[in-house]
């Protein structure tokens, strides 16, 4: 009797199926938020009067296991004041086509320059525009900020931007 | 490939066209074609979580001939290279490429004698999706962008329109900017939370 209604059986889990809940994710309609630390899309910060916090240090690049980092550093000047201190990044390109979203140049930025968003749609259709540049990896101007280059604002030398009157966000 | 393509350019072109790429795009067959991690979380796309059959496109074809999308999913050794283009031949036209991860697209961290840097070194390929591995969101993305290029494919006498001067590329936008209806998206995030 058993055997005769195995098959039976079968359509019955197929029926109860259809009371349970779905768990699918109906993504690109809905987007579900990721994780807040989610490792995504880097972003070049900029202090609150809109000078780059980026030093062109290069310890990202060299941090990078895949080499995806490209930073050439040149001299600030007093007319060409890119950021605090005495230098920037004239060139920064990320490339994520070799980039593993691992994280380790952000815990290398020693300003606290380079972090990274949630965002992850990345994918494209040329190997060109996925070298990420300065432009686009530059955080917006927001309101208060000033485009670079542009004298220091918010105190006379660099120590004043990392330990006194500008709050560290 | 057959009568379409005899077809003058004009209105009829056009709508056949439209309706040629449209039913191309609603049902993409993926080759099975998993090399590294990127493949499991390519597997969690398939899944019921995620759900690739939303797209018309969860079977994935263990067999190259009923397939027209392929998606390499991890590095490519040079060793596996030939068998990477092979799979590729046997595949009917038209045809697809989606480098899914770094490793496929470029090589990403693995940059040695071992590993083929970048599958377009050996077949043509149509999206690159960074991440390593992407998250099924980003595949999924991918292969959304991929169905918006091809529903801009030109057919027969078209093809002309891609050499004219003023031909534009169509952008591509993500996916989540594209079809996110805002309302319903704040909703779930706040009973998520």
């Amino acid at each position: 009797m058993a055997s005769f209604l195995d098959p039976v059986k079968g359509f019955g889990v197929t029926f109860r199926t259809m009371f349970k809940p779905t768990t699918t994710e109906e993504y690109p309609e809905y987007v579900r938020p990721v994780p807040p630390r989610f490792h995504g899309r880097h972003v070049l910060n900029r202090h609150p009067d809109g000078l780059e916090k980026c030093i062109g240090c290069e310890l990202c690049a060299w941090a990078c296991p895949a080499d995806a980092i490209y930073v050439e550093g040149a001299d600030n000047t007093e007319d060409n004041r890119m950021s605090p201190g005495e230098r920037y990044a004239s060139v920064y390109q990320i490339n994520y086509l070799r980039c593993i979203f691992c994280g380790l140049c952000i815990e290398a930025c020693p300003t606290r320059s380079l972090t990274m968003t949630n965002e992850y749609e990345l994918a494209d259709d040329s190997r060109e525009s996925l070298i990420f540049t300065k432009e686009d990896l530059l955080a917006p101007l927001l309101p208060g900020m000033e485009q670079p280059p542009h004298p220091m604002r918010l105190g006379n030398s660099d120590k004043d931007y990392y330990l006194g009157g500008v709050s560290q966000k | 490939m057959g009568l379409e393509e005899k077809l003058p350019s004009g209105i009829v072109l056009t709508s056949v066209e439209k309706v040629v790429n449209w039913s191309r795009k609603s049902s993409l067959w993926p080759a099975t074609f998993g090399l590294a991690c990127c493949a499991i979380e390519m597997m969690a796309t398939g899944a019921g979580r995620y759900d690739l059959a939303r797209f018309g496109m969860e079977v994935f074809r263990a067999s190259p001939r009923q397939a027209d999308l392929m998606i390499v999913a991890g590095r490519v050794s040079q060793k596996m290279a030939p068998v990477v283009r092979q799979i590729y031949d046997q595949m009917p036209e038209p045809k697809w490429v989606i480098a899914m991860g770094v490793c496929a697209s470029s090589g990403g961290m693995f940059n040695n004698y071992a590993i083929v840097q970048g599958v377009d070194h050996i077949v043509p390929v149509d999206i690159y999706l960074p991440g390593c591995p992407p998250r099924p969101e980003m595949l999924i993305d991918a292969i959304l962008k991929l169905h918006d290029k091809i529903m801009e494919e030109p057919l027969g006498a078209n093809l002309r329109r891609r050499e004219r001067p003023d031909y534009q590329p169509r952008e591509l936008v993500a996916s989540s900017v594209r079809y996110t209806k805002d309302g319903k998206k704040a909703a779930r995030a706040g009973s998520e939370a």
